[in-house]
C-alpha cells in the first residue's frame, strides 16, 4: 500500500501526531496528572507548548540527531512530554525501569550511550551519579522534583522547568533549527528504545521504529474502537513497551486523555477518581484486588456476605453470557440487574472500573476464576498476547470471544506460524528493527523473512482459530518418563490461591514434581490474625505449622485439578516447602516485571531442591538478600519439607503425541 | 541586643543572624528548680538540639519557648525583641509551631483536617463568613489547602491524606504531627522527641524530613532528642543540660569531648 510508505495518513512520528491533535482537538485533555490533592489538566494545545519549550531547551543543551536520552522515573505527564521532546529533535528516547538497582541502570547507560538523563526526582539523580563515573559519555542531567537537589553540584545537573524556560526565551533563535529537526524523522527511522527485562541474561535494547509504533497504535486503536474522549490511567512502568504503547502510541493516534496517578502508592485511589474506559493491568494486580475483597467480604457482616455469595453466584453463571451477546432469559436478565443495583455496582465503583469499555490483561496467564470474576461483574476484560520485540500486540481477544484459556486471534496485520516444536512465531508491521548493538541476538530472534521468535510455546485452536499458550517454549520439558511438564501451567493453579502469591514447579527430567511456594503476607496475615496465630516476621509466618496445613490443602486440591488433565497429569506436585522469602526482583529471582527466573532460582536454592528430592522432612538454608539500597544481608532458616497427596494416574503413555 | 553574625557550617551552608535568645532563664516549680540559669541562642535557619539525660528539664525549656511555661526569671529575645509573657497561642502566631512528645493529634479527625489545623493561626475570617462558606472563608480555605497539598506532597503523605489519623500506626502520626506543624509555615520550629519511640527505619525516615524541611524551606529548628546518634548526626550546635543545669554548648564534636557531657550520660563515681 502506497500510503504505508508514507506513513499512516502521511503521519510519520510522534511529533506529527502531537501537531494534528494539537490543530484537531486542541481543547480537548491531553494529560492530567493529581497533583497537592486536585487533578491538573493539559490540553493538547498546552502540551504541545510544554513539549516544544523543553525540546528548545534540549536543543541548546546540544541533543543531536540520533542521540540517546535515557528517561528515568515514574509516570508523569512531565516525563512523558520528555520523551516527545527528544523525538521532536530527531533523538531516541530510552525509558529506564525506574526500581532498577544501580548496576542495572549503569548496563542501560552504557550499552546505549545516553548524552542525557532525565530523571524524576532525587532519588534517581542519586543513582545516576553513583554510576556516572562508569559512562564517559555522559554530559548532562535533567531533574523534575527539586526536593533535596537543592545543594547538588549544578555543573552537569539541571532543573526541568529550568531547561523549558530556556527554550521559551530561546524560541525565535532556535525556532527554524526545531522545525528542521521536526521534519526529518523517517517513517523507518527509530521512533523509541526500550531495554527487555530479560528472563535470561543481559537487557537487550529493542529498537522500534516510527513505523512499528504507528502502524501497531493504528491497528490496535482500529480494533477496540479507541477514540478521543477514551481514559486511561498510566501506572505501569514507563519503560516497559505496553505502557509507551497505550500511553504514547494509542494515546497520540487516537487522542485520548492519558492520566498519571499522584504517586504510586496511591494509584488504587486514582483509578477510582479516574474510573478509566480503556484500561491494562497485568494479571497480579487483578488477582491483588480480587484478593483484596475476599479479605474484606470475609471480615463483613453475615448479611452483606450472604447478598455477596448469592448475587456472586448469578454474576458467574449469566454476567459473562450478557457481555459476549448470548441469548439469556428474562428472569435472569432482571435478576442480574438488580445484582447490579446491589452489588456489582457498587463493587465495580470501589474498584475503580465502573467505566471500562475495554479492558486487558497480558504479560502472564490469570487465573480462570479470577478472569471470570471480573467478566462476571460485566467489566469487558480481555486478554492480550505480546511482546517488546512485536510493539506489544502478537494476539488479542475480540469483543464476545473471551476466554479465559486462549489469548485471541491474531492481530490485525500479524500473521502467526506455529514451528515443529510448538514454538510460535509471528510477523507484522510492528516487528522489531533491531536490538541495539546486538547483532547476533536480533539473527537469532529474527529470520530474513520477518519471523519473530516469541520463546513460548502453543497452538492454534483448531475450532475457534484463538492461539493457546503452553509456557515458555524452554520451560516445557519432559520428566524422566517422558511426561510432558509444562510447570507455569501448575503455577498458575497454585496462585489462583489468595494465599499463594508466587509458586515454582520444578521436574523437568525428574521423576516427580516438587514446588517452592511464596505465601501471600496480606491474605495469610489477615488469615493469621482471624484465628489468632501470633507471628513476629515474614519467616515466622511463613514457617507455621497451620499455614503449612493450609497450604497443603492448597496444593492437593491443585493435584487433582491437574490430574484430570490427560496431558498434564504428571504434573502433580509430590512434596513442597513454603520458601523464608519472598522471590524479589532485587535479588534477581523475578524479573522486573515480576516474573520468575527459573534457572536462578534453581541455582540459588539448590539445597532446597536437593532436599525437596531428598527424604528429608526439614532443610538449613542460608540465602543472600539485597535491601532496597543495594546493601545485602543473609537469612537462615530451617524449612519443613512436606508430602503432598497426588492422584494417582494411570497414564498410557503420552496421549497421542 | 547583641549583635550575633552568622556563621558556615562544614558542610557550607551559611546560617543567619540569631532569631532568639534565652537570657539567664530560671524556672521553678516551688521550691525545684528546673531549670537555672541558662543562656544560649538560635540562629536563623539552623538545626539547634537541647539533648540531656532524662529530668534534665529539656522539655521545660521547650515549653519556655513556646510559651506554655513563664520563666521565673530571665529573658526571652526573639527577632531582635525582648517577648514579654505569651500565651501559647500568642507566641504560635509570632510563628513558632512545635510538635508534641505525646503524639497530640486530633484522632477522629482525617490527616487532611489534622493538617488544615496547624492553618488555623493564619485564617482570619469570621465565624459567620465561615458557617456559611461564603466570601473570604472560601477565599481563605482555598489558599490555605493549597499550603496545606504542599506539604503533604513533601512530607509524601498524600496515601493516607483522608485517613483518620487513629488508623495509622505510630511513625506515621508522628510525621503528620510534623506536617501540622509545618503547615503553619512557622519560621522556628520546636520538634519535642521527634524520633522517640521509632525502629531504625522510621528515624531515618525522619531524620531526612528534617534536614529536607531546613533545607527546602531555610526553617529554623530546634528539637529536644534522646537519641544521641541522631542529633549528632543531623544537628548544627548542641546544648547539653542535666539537672536543670547547661554543662555544654557547641557543634556536635566539641560537645562529644567535652567531659561534663561524657560524665552526665555515661555517669561519673561521685
Amino acid at each position: 500500500m502506497a500510503i504505508l510508505a508514507e506513513g499512516a495518513e502521511g503521519l510519520r512520528s510522534i511529533p506529527a501526531l502531537l501537531r494534528r491533535n494539537a490543530e484537531e482537538h486542541g481543547a480537548d485533555p491531553a494529560y492530567r496528572e493529581k497533583e497537592y490533592g486536585i487533578w491538573q489538566s493539559w490540553t493538547w494545545a498546552e502540551t504541545e507548548e510544554e513539549i516544544e519549550s523543553l525540546a528548545l531547551g534540549l536543543l541548546d543543551l546540544g541533543v543531536g540527531p540520533g542521540d540517546f536520552v535515557a528517561v528515568i522515573g515514574h509516570n508523569r505527564p512531565c516525563l512523558y512530554w520528555a520523551m516527545v521532546a527528544v523525538q521532536m529533535l530527531g533523538a531516541v528516547p530510552v525509558p529506564l525501569y525506574q526500581d532498577a538497582a544501580a548496576d542495572e541502570t549503569e548496563y542501560v547507560l552504557v550499552h546505549c550511550g545516553a548524552r542525557f538523563v532525565i530523571a524524576a526526582d532525587q532519588e534517581q539523580v542519586d543513582k545516576v551519579i553513583e554510576v556516572q563515573a562508569a559512562c564517559p559519555q555522559f554530559e548532562e542531567m535533567i531533574y523534575l522534583d527539586p526536593k533535596g537537589l537543592r545543594k547538588y553540584d549544578h555543573t552537569h545537573l539541571r532543573a526541568y522547568r529550568d531547561v523549558q524556560e530556556t527554550g521559551r526565551r530561546l524560541r525565535g533563535e532556535l525556532g527554524a533549527e526545531l522545525a528542521r529537526r521536526r521534519a526529518m524523522p523517517g517513517y523507518d527511522d527509530i521512533c523509541v528504545m526500550l531495554y527487555t527485562s530479560g528472563t535470561t541474561g543481559k537487557p537487550k535494547g529493542v529498537m522500534l521504529s516510527n513505523r512499528n509504533i504507528i502502524e501497531t497504535a493504528k491497528a490496535s486503536a482500529g480494533f477496540d474502537h479507541l477514540q478521543v474522549g477514551e481514559e486511561v490511567l498510566a501506572y505501569l512502568p514507563m519503560a516497559w513497551v505496553g505502557d509507551f504503547i497505550f500511553s504514547i502510541g494509542q494515546a497520540y493516534w487516537a487522542g485520548f486523555c492519558v492520566n498519571c496517578p499522584e504517586s504510586p502508592e496511591t494509584m488504587m485511589t486514582d483509578l477510582r477518581e479516574i474510573a478509566p474506559s480503556y484500561y491494562f493491568a497485568p494479571p497480579r494486580v487483578f488477582e491483588t484486588q480480587l484478593t483484596q475483597i475476599m479479605i474484606r467480604m470475609e471480615d463483613a457482616s453475615a448479611l452483606k456476605r450472604r447478598l455477596f455469595r448469592h448475587f456472586m453466584a448469578v454474576a458467574r453463571r449469566v454476567g459473562p453470557r450478557i457481555l459476549d451477546g448470548k441469548p439469556v432469559s428474562v428472569p435472569d436478565r432482571l435478576h442480574y440487574r438488580l445484582g447490579e443495583v446491589l452489588v456489582y455496582g457498587p463493587l465495580k465503583n470501589t474498584l475503580g472500573l465502573s467505566r471500562v469499555r475495554v479492558g486487558y490483561t497480558a504479560g502472564e496467564a490469570i487465573g480462570p476464576e479470577i478472569f471470570d470474576f471480573y467478566r462476571a461483574l460485566g467489566i469487558n476484560l480481555k486478554q492480550l498476547y505480546g511482546q517488546t520485540e512485536a510493539s506489544v500486540f502478537i494476539t488479542q481477544q475480540p469483543d464476545g470471544e473471551v476466554r479465559s484459556d486462549t489469548v485471541g486471534v491474531p492481530s490485525p496485520g500479524v500473521e502467526i506460524r506455529i514451528a515443529e516444536n510448538g514454538e510460535v512465531f509471528y510477523r507484522s508491521p510492528g516487528v522489531f528493527v533491531e536490538y541495539y548493538k546486538n547483532a547476533q541476538s536480533t539473527r537469532d530472534t529474527k529470520d530474513a523473512e520477518g519471523w519473530v521468535a516469541t520463546g513460548d510455546a502453543g497452538f492454534i485452536e483448531e475450532e475457534s482459530g484463538h492461539l493457546r499458550i503452553i509456557d515458555r517454549a524452554k520451560d516445557v520439558g519432559a520428566m524422566a518418563d517422558g511426561a510432558l511438564f509444562a510447570p507455569k501451567y501448575v503455577e498458575n493453579k497454585l496462585k489462583f490461591y489468595p494465599n499463594i502469591l508466587e509458586a515454582v514447579v520444578m521436574g523437568a527430567g525428574r521423576d516427580r514434581c516438587v514446588a517452592f511456594i511464596n505465601i501471600d503476607l496480606t491474605a495469610v496475615g489477615n488469615w493469621a490474625e482471624r484465628y489468632t496465630i501470633a507471628y513476629a516476621s515474614y519467616q515466622e509466618l511463613a514457617g507455621h505449622p497451620s499455614v503449612l496445613d493450609m497450604i497443603q490443602g492448597h496444593v492437593e486440591e491443585v493435584n487433582a485439578s491437574v490430574a484430570q488433565d490427560d496431558m498434564l497429569s504428571g504434573c502433580q506436585v509430590h512434596r513442597f516447602l513454603v520458601l523464608h522469602k519472598e522471590l524479589d526482583a532485587d535479588d534477581g529471582e523475578l524479573t522486573r516485571t515480576r516474573k520468575v527466573r527459573r534457572k536462578i532460582i534453581g541455582e540459588k536454592f539448590a539445597d532446597l531442591v536437593e532436599a525437596l528430592y531428598g527424604g528429608a522432612e526439614s532443610v538449613y538454608t542460608e540465602t543472600e538478600v539485597t535491601y532496597e539500597d543495594g546493601r545485602k544481608g543473609r537469612i537462615k532458616a530451617t524449612l519443613t519439607i512436606r508430602d503432598a497427596r497426588v492422584v494417582p494416574v494411570t497414564r498410557g503413555r503420552m496421549a497421542a503425541e | 541586643m547583641k549583635e550575633v553574625g552568622g556563621y558556615l557550617t562544614p558542610d557550607g551552608r551559611q546560617i543567619g543572624g540569631t532569631l532568639m535568645e534565652m537570657r539567664n532563664i530560671t524556672l521553678r516549680f516551688g521550691g525545684l528548680v528546673a531549670i537555672e540559669d541558662i543562656s544560649f541562642d538560635i540562629h536563623e535557619g539552623e538545626i539547634r538540639a537541647i539533648i540531656g539525660p532524662n529530668g534534665a528539664g529539656k522539655s521545660s525549656m521547650l515549653n519556655i519557648i513556646s510559651g506554655f511555661y513563664t520563666p521565673s526569671a530571665g529573658e526571652v529575645w526573639y527577632k531582635g525583641s525582648k517577648r514579654p509573657a505569651m500565651k501559647p497561642y500568642e507566641v504560635a502566631r509570632m510563628g513558632v509551631a512545635r510538635t508534641f512528645q505525646n503524639i497530640a493529634l486530633f484522632e477522629g479527625m482525617t490527616v487532611l483536617e489534622n493538617v488544615m489545623t496547624g492553618r488555623l493561626t493564619h485564617m482570619h475570617a469570621g465565624l459567620l463568613s465561615q458557617a456559611m462558606w461564603w466570601g473570604k472563608a472560601r477565599a481563605e480555605e482555598i489558599e490555605n489547602r493549597e499550603v496545606v497539598e504542599k506539604v503533604i506532597d513533601f512530607l509524601e503523605i498524600q496515601k493516607i491524606r483522608k485517613t483518620p489519623v487513629g488508623r495509622l500506626p505510630y511513625g506515621l502520626k508522628k510525621r503528620v504531627e510534623l506536617a501540622r506543624a509545618l503547615a503553619a509555615e512557622p519560621s522556628l520550629l520546636l520538634l519535642d522527641e521527634p524520633m522517640a519511640g521509632m525502629n531504625v527505619e522510621e528515624k531515618e525516615d525522619m531524620s531526612r524530613f528534617i534536614l529536607d524541611v531546613n533545607d527546602e524551606f531555610g526553617t529554623t529548628i530546634a528539637l529536644i532528642e534522646h537519641d544521641m546518634g541522631v542529633v549528632m548526626d543531623i544537628s548544627d550546635r548542641v546544648v547539653v543540660m542535666d539537672y536543670g543545669k547547661k554543662i555544654g554548648d557547641g557543634t556536635p564534636d566539641a560537645v562529644r569531648g567535652n567531659q561534663a557531657v561524657i560524665d552526665a550520660y555515661l555517669g561519673v563515681a561521685h
